[in-house]
């Protein structure tokens, strides 16, 4: 059953490439991270700066406020903060494009 | 094919349409009639009484999705034989006439001039000897494709859109290819991908009438001076790491395989044309599968995140999911864990291989955890209230 596919485990999983953000598929503690992007043999690593929970994005590039946010290849929200490479990405930084406020608490 | 390798069974109806599982219901025309019904059903054990909340003074185009979804259970080919109860005499008729138009068992009783206790005796003699005769149908070979597919994601998070929501969408390319149908909606949950379902419409005219069923349901919100902030991604969902509905969007668009949408339909609306049909339903996981079965769907795939429990009375509801904890903490209810792809374990198409055995499995008997946990949420879509 597991063949060459099977790579080491990643940290985190981008959708596309060129994604602004990716997915930790495990606990992620600050310092460096692998990762890959999915169905691909492209391998990433990159600087975490916070803590980020397994299911919640983390950043692969630096986003100034205000910009779109690519993940699967499309638009999925804007940015409502300034972002580094490694930063935590969710709702106190990120809202839809769609619905125009934030994530409503 | 790989697919094809266990034969599959299931239970060919007097219309020609195939079910995987033998129910004998009892179904109330409203809600003042559960009682009859739940007390028949308790009389004849193995029966199941589906009570729901609604059915008085609907009107317009909101009664019409009432008896398209009451019937629709009804005429499902899970389904054997149906005993009906109303209130009154001419509403329960139309159930029974509704029905009876697939040739299997079913009869009305009503309760006005009668009572509850006349009509519960009445109707569980008539359930007893529905449950009997059907007791003796045989399972015969059916062909993947005589089977219709539904699919729906809740509870989602961002593991739903890299594992359990792909592999979905494997066991989807190869129903359609088989010659099978597959229903998929969720309406809402489409905002920020829409274009992409649009794109993949088989023509103009099914690329119109989606669009169309998008926009009617964008007017319905912004007429209530509303968005779905709030309730779009929903708590759960952002727990699990979701941030906004476009990107909930396209991890439930993950799930719809790469064949192109033939038809667009009303909720409950039964399909016509084989292949991958979307149907305008509500997001609410148990008013989807609620519409997708009235609509003739016999089995259920869906993927969840952080754990859905949902179930239905009749159509088996087969849950998958690559999220780690809630494969380990909700076993009870997880059928298939296709967590190994996000530690890339196996490709996808090997997960894909693993819920077409669970698929199959389930086609033939074998009960899901949210049948063995009794999950028989039942919920009728409403579209404005009664008069």
């Amino acid at each position: 059953m597991p063949e060459e596919h099977t790579k080491a485990v990643p940290q985190f999983l981008a959708h596309k490439e060129g994604d602004h953000v990716a997915v930790a598929v495990q606990d992620v503690s600050p310092g460096t991270a692998h990762g890959c992007i999915l169905h691909g043999d492209q391998d990433l690593t990159v600087d975490v700066q916070d803590t980020v929970p397994l299911g919640h994005k983390i950043a692969l590039t630096d986003l100034a406020e205000g910009v779109d946010v690519i993940e699967y290849g499309v638009r999925v929200g804007i940015t409502t903060a300034p972002i580094t490479a490694g930063q935590y990405v969710h709702t106190h930084n990120v809202r839809s494009a769609r619905w125009q406020s934030s994530v409503a608490h | 094919m790989a697919e094809q390798r266990r034969p599959l069974t299931g239970y060919r109806r007097p219309d020609g349409r195939v079910g995987i599982r033998n129910h004998v219901i009892v179904l109330p025309v409203d809600d003042l009639s559960n009682a009859a019904c739940e007390a028949a059903a308790n009389i004849v054990p193995g029966t199941l009484a589906i009570p729901h909340a609604y059915g008085r003074l609907q009107f317009g185009e909101d009664l019409e999705l009432h008896f398209r979804s009451i019937i629709g259970t009804g005429a499902n080919p899970n389904v054997a034989a149906v005993v009906v109860i109303g209130i009154e005499p001419s509403w329960t008729e139309r159930v029974v006439q509704g029905i009876a138009a697939t040739g299997k068992p079913v009869e009305g009783f009503s309760i006005e001039r009668h009572g509850d206790l006349r009509t519960i005796e009445k109707a569980a003699r008539t359930l007893a000897r529905f449950h009997q005769d059907a007791s003796e149908l045989q399972r015969e070979p059916v062909e993947r494709g005589e089977l219709m597919l539904s699919i729906k994601c809740g509870e989602s998070d961002t593991t739903s859109g890299l594992g359990s929501c792909p592999t979905t969408s494997e066991a989807v390319d190869r129903w359609v290819d088989a010659g099978g149908t597959v229903l998929f909606g969720e309406t809402s949950e489409l905002t920020g991908g829409e274009h992409l379902i649009a794109e993949r419409c088989v023509n103009d005219e099914v690329r119109k009438k989606f669009q169309g069923l998008y926009d009617r349901y964008l007017a319905r919100i912004e007429a209530e001076g509303a968005n779905l902030l709030g309730s779009q991604p929903t708590q759960g969902n952002i727990r699990g790491g979701l941030s906004t509905i476009e990107e909930k969007a396209m991890g439930n668009i993950a799930k719809t395989g790469s064949v192109p949408v033939v038809d667009a339909l009303e909720p409950a609306e039964a399909p016509t044309v084989p292949g991958l049909n979307f149907m305008d339903t509500s997001s609410a996981a148990a008013e989807c599968v609620t519409l997708m079965a009235a609509a003739g769907a016999v089995l259920h795939l869906f993927p969840t995140g952080q754990g859905n429990v949902i179930g239905h009375p009749i159509e088996p509801v087969i849950k998958l999911t690559a999220n780690p904890v809630t494969a380990e903490t909700m076993t009870e209810h997880i059928d298939l864990d296709c967590s190994g792809l996000l530690r890339r374990e196996y490709p996808l198409p090997h997960a894909g291989d693993q819920l077409m055995d669970i698929c199959d499995r389930t086609i033939n008997g074998r009960l899901t955890g949210a049948e063995l946990m009794g999950h028989r949420e039942f919920a009728l879509t409403r579209l404005y209230p009664s008069a």
